[in-house]
């Protein structure tokens, strides 16, 4: 009991991680209806930033602002300088497009950083809470999840209750309407892809202290995770990754628990099958578009 | 193909046969121009190429588009791998009998993938296709006393004939066998796309409604584009064993998966022509980049050795993804046009693709 | 038309067959050798996700052969060391070294790295002959002297490793709870065998593992933590040790740490743990090893000196010593093989059994055995020094006992440079 009970907890921090990577997927979907190959590449670039920020200033908030700002301004010069090309009649292309953005980011980062882990501090007590002689959460798995939720909800309320939020799901629904109602659909693609790309910074540098540490292709399977979370819970709703984000987090970590580490990326796929062939819209599909 | 009427873009098998005859001809007298080293570049070439051949296929007809082609080589390689241990006779009979077993075990798998597939868009099957390759380590060592893990299995060795043995080096046979395999397989596929079930892939390529409106069971067609891609890339993969007596999870990575992509976009996506081209940008880059960087001092060789050669492939795909999707194909048969007429994207993908008169 | 094209390069081809077997049937003119080089190379990861760690070897291997170099060579030859990179990557490797034999046209390839990567081309080195020198994995299939007659170990063997910890932590720690964390292949099952050997079939009360695609040992931590595990054998990489420590740390779960030497670097546990904790989390540590590396050792200060001089000052570690010390085994091979080396005569040299090495125990080398290091000592961390407490001890990678060892390591000589 005590071990499920554990098991529980360490999923629980996980998810809510990967439930900010796939809420980062989501917007981009919501915004431009592409999946972002490339999302874990860019979040590794800004997490550099932040380390290089913080070694330089001490300091664990500037370098997380510099994530967040970096990964903003990453967001912009990829739709603007790479994406643009896609073409818009092949779902194809700009899948192709990131992939090789993927190639680039990563080589360029091995070029510049060599290919060592560098450890990354938090500026919380990152061991765990005894309850009853369990290990529970953390302070800094608690930090993490209230972050998640705070950014989700953030979100959630621009999307639902501005002017902006709004322009921004008509433009990704139907451009040509939006656009002869006046909604400068160019702009508000470009701001999907910004807000995007720093979630999925955030999340990345929420990631890396609790893994080995930081290196060119540390987000790798923080991809292929967030974006199994994203299918589960529906491409289209911020819900949906909250809820994906904590099954696939508490899967994860019982069957490590239970059936031995190496079945986790099986595991994955299995998850990932099933849920795209029961309900390739994912979980939340019915929900999101009573919403949308 | 009993029709005497053809449409436009198709050859007659016969044609087919000779071109293919011919080309695997001169390839086959080209081994014995090269060094053992070319040859075993060669030999590279020739495998991937089953399996660019195949996913460019996939990709360019049906518009299906799998990051997990990597996986499905490996398939072929275990298969192939398998079952040449575990046959009791040795020599060519072994060769073919363990080919075709790699080929029929990546049939399975491809179609099991492909029933999937058939069902989901573009970028869901890229990321569905990346799962598995990313999931495959763990499959091996998982089910280790078959797959052996990380290590891999081993397969005995293939040496020449001994008919050939005086006239042939190791590397060349093996040249050879990869590049008539390869032969096998880009033909295989030009037949299929060429013929009727090829129309069927590009109607449900540019229009699933479409399609199925005008009869065309759209579900089974990519359930067999897929399986026709995986075999392919299985050879590819058992080719691929048979020369290097292994195949192990760590010689099919996603870098590996990402890799045949690049081939397929850099040659143009559809074209086998392209494939072949690509496969061979994607074997001779990296080595032409390590001779560039083994002059340099330790530390900036370390850090640019494989780096860059990924570096330049990613700004590649990126570069003829946005500005000529047509590829290095594109670039060879756009010279041959007359100025005034320009290629136009849509006309040169879609030239297969019947109009109302001719269906 | 067809008939007579073929002929000529298929003529052409014969007689190039020839001459390269004929080149091959006279002795004296092995490959990569000339008046005043050799060339030899390898093969080890520099790109990719498995490169951590790994490309401090080769680079600081080459700087010991560019110090040989800078001192007159192996009798007046310089070394020149082509490094290749793998990615760890097996078909990649296959590709490399083919380079490195065809096209580079080495003269042996040395310390090529890892175990699944290595084994793919240990057939295609063996049946063209070419030495395949002091291979840096600790699988104990490289000492197979019928099956790979070309190939020859370096690091001590998974199993050598694990049957010293085990009988040091008996010793040590009687009576206590016995567990282990491992590699999902075939390093976590060779050193699990090892451990068993000694400490008995139920002598480990937990054995958890791990696969390197997940970045996360929660889960295994946790489940040693339950079953009260308090001496922990690790055969994991230095990653995944730092990784092992600090979620223990974490969960405020004190045990005995005692690992592998693939992963009891102290210098590289620190880049992954930083300074600050480290000293703390690896306060006890026990690893072994087989190289020099007590602070004072005399090798240990040549090598940092060759480090600063030639390796731009780079960070001194295990792997640091590892590469050197491989440089230097290879020299001292070279430097008995005589005046004009060929592949053969530096089979010969290794089989013969007079090389020593700069282990702390003796080489193992000879005609029967092909393996280098048949035993360890133990070293523990203490205030953030690193070093050997003394106990050294042998054995093979069977069922053989475990004896300790009371010899003396090898001594420093003439500047570290080998002479006939």
């Amino acid at each position: 009991m005590d071990r499920l009970v554990f098991l529980l907890g360490t999923g629980l921090a996980r998810g809510a991680v990967l439930a900010l990577f796939a809420l980062a997927l989501v917007l981009i979907w919501r915004g431009a209806r592409v999946i972002n190959f490339a999302q874990g590449a860019m979040a590794v670039v800004s997490t550099y930033v932040a380390f290089e920020v913080t070694a330089l200033t001490g300091s664990y908030w500037l370098g997380l602002l510099a994530a967040l700002v970096s990964g903003g301004v990453l967001g912009f010069a990829v739709e603007r300088g790479v994406m643009r090309f896609a073409s818009p009649r092949s779902p194809l292309s700009g899948v192709i497009l990131a992939i090789g953005l993927v190639m680039v980011l990563q080589s360029a980062l091995g070029i510049a950083f060599g290919p060592d882990y560098r450890p990354m501090r938090v500026p919380f007590d990152d061991s765990a809470v005894l309850v009853g002689g369990v290990p529970l959460l953390s302070p800094y798995d608690l930090f993490v999840l209230v972050t998640a939720v705070v950014v989700m909800v953030v979100l959630a309320v621009l999307f639902r209750w501005t002017s902006l939020g709004l322009q921004m799901r008509a433009a990704a629904f139907a451009p040509e309407v939006s656009r002869l109602l006046g909604v400068r659909v160019s702009r508000t693609v470009t701001l999907g892809w910004v807000l995007s790309s720093v979630v999925g910074s955030l999340a990345a540098l929420l990631l890396v202290p609790t893994s080995l540490g930081l290196n060119p292709h540390a987000t790798d399977s923080l991809f292929v995770l967030g974006f199994t979370v994203a299918v589960v819970g529906g491409l289209d709703s911020p819900v949906g990754a909250l809820v994906g984000g904590v099954v696939v987090g508490v899967a994860m970590s019982l069957v490590t628990g239970y059936l031995g580490a190496g079945l986790v990326p099986i595991a994955v796929l299995g998850l990932l099958v099933l849920v795209l062939l029961l309900r390739p819209a994912g979980l939340f599909a019915a929900a999101a578009a009573r919403h949308a | 193909m009993s029709r005497p009427q053809r449409l436009p873009g198709q050859r007659p098998l016969a044609r087919t046969l000779l071109l293919a005859a011919g080309w695997t001809l001169v390839a086959l007298l080209g081994t014995f121009a090269l060094d053992p080293f070319r040859n075993y570049q060669l030999a590279l070439v020739a495998a991937y190429l089953c399996a660019t051949a195949g996913l460019t296929v996939l990709v360019g007809a049906s518009g299906q588009l799998s990051l997990g082609h990597a996986a499905l080589m490996a398939v072929g390689g275990y298969g192939y791998a398998l079952t040449s241990n575990a046959l009791p006779f040795g020599g060519v009979a072994r060769f073919v009998v363990a080919l075709l077993a790699g080929a029929l075990v990546s049939a399975v798998v491809g179609l099991l993938l492909g029933l999937a597939a058939a069902r989901l868009s573009g970028p869901y099957l890229a990321g569905l296709t990346l799962a598995v390759v990313v999931a495959l380590p763990a499959v091996a060592s998982t089910w280790s006393t078959v797959l052996h893990g990380d290590q891999g299995v081993q397969t005995a060795f293939e040496g020449v004939p001994d008919a050939l043995r005086r006239v042939i080096a190791l590397e060349q046979w093996q040249a050879m066998v990869a590049v008539v395999v390869a032969a096998v397989v880009v033909t295989g596929l030009t037949v299929l796309r060429g013929g009727r079930f090829g129309l069927r892939m590009q109607a449900v390529r540019d229009d699933e409604v479409a399609a199925r409106l005008s009869g065309i069971p759209a579900g089974r067609v990519k359930v067999l584009a897929f399986t026709a891609s995986s075999v392919a890339a299985g050879l590819g993969g058992a080719v691929l064993c048979f020369v290097a007596q292994a195949v192990s999870p760590g010689a099919y990575t996603v870098g590996f998966s990402l890799l045949l992509v690049v081939a397929v976009v850099i040659g143009g996506l559809g074209s086998i022509l392209g494939a072949a081209l690509g496969s061979a940008v994607v074997v001779l880059l990296p080595w032409l980049i390590g001779r560039l960087t083994a002059g340099l001092p330790t530390d900036a060789a370390q850090r640019l050795d494989g780096n860059l050669a990924v570096l330049v492939f990613g700004l590649l795909l990126i570069t003829v993804m946005a500005l000529a999707p047509q590829g290095l194909h594109g670039a060879l048969t756009a010279r041959r046009r007359p100025i005034d007429e320009p290629v136009r994207t849509e006309e040169h993908t879609k030239v297969l693709v019947p109009t109302e008169e001719q269906r | 038309m067809s008939q007579r094209s073929r002929s000529i390069p298929a003529l052409v081809a014969t007689a190039l067959v020839a001459a390269g077997l004929s080149a091959c049937s006279t002795p004296e003119a092995s490959p990569g050798v000339t008046d005043d080089t050799i060339t030899i190379g390898t093969h080890t990861p520099l790109t990719g996700p498995a490169a951590a760690g790994y490309s401090s070897i080769s680079a600081a291997t080459k700087a010991y052969f560019d110090y040989v170099n800078d001192n007159g060579g192996i009798n007046g030859r310089s070394i020149e060391y082509v490094v290749k990179d793998d990615g760890y990557n097996p078909a990649t490797t296959q590709t490399v070294v083919r380079e490195l034999v065809q096209e580079e046209e080495v003269f042996a390839v040395l310390n090529g790295l890892g175990t699944p990567t290595h084994s793919s081309v240990v057939d295609y080195l063996n049946e063209n002959e070419v030495p395949d020198l002091f291979v840096a994995s600790g699988s104990p299939q490289w000492d197979q002297p019928e099956k790979y007659p070309w190939t020859f170990a370096y690091n001590a063997s998974y199993i050598v490793e694990a049957k010293a910890l085990a009988t040091y932590a008996q010793e040590t720690w009687p009576d206590k709870t016995y567990c282990v964390l491992g590699q999902d292949d075939d390093f976590g099952t060779d050193f699990t065998t090892g451990l068993l050997t000694v400490l008995g079939g139920d002598g480990l009360a937990s054995t958890q593992t791990y696969s390197v695609s997940v970045q996360d040992v929660v889960a295994q931590i946790g489940a040693m933590q339950a079953a009260g595990c308090e001496v922990n054998f690790l055969a994991t990489v230095n990653g995944f040790t730092a990784l092992a420590l600090g979620t223990a740390a974490k969960m405020k779960y004190r045990a005995q740490w005692v690992s592998s030497s693939s992963g009891g670097d102290y210098p590289t546990l620190v880049g992954y743990l930083g300074e600050d904790v480290a000293p703390l989390l690896l306060q006890g540590f026990v690893s072994s090893n087989y190289l020099p590396f007590s602070p004072d050792d005399e090798w240990v200060t040549l090598f940092q000196q060759i480090n600063d001089e030639y390796n731009g000052g780079a960070q001194f570690s295990g792997n640091t010593v590892f590469g050197m010390s491989v440089g230097y085994l290879f020299a001292q091979a070279l430097a008995q093989a005589g005046e004009d080396p060929t592949r053969e005569s530096v089979l010969d040299a290794l089989e013969v059994g007079t090389l020593t090495g700069n282990g702390i125990v003796p080489l193992s080398f000879s005609k029967d055995s092909h393996a280098a290091f048949e035993g360890v000592g133990i070293t523990v961390v203490d205030k953030g020094v690193q070093d050997y407490v003394g106990e050294v001890f042998t054995t093979d990678a069977g069922s053989g006992d475990v004896v300790p060892f009371t010899g003396e390591p090898v001594a420093l000589e003439g500047d570290g440079i080998p002479t006939a």
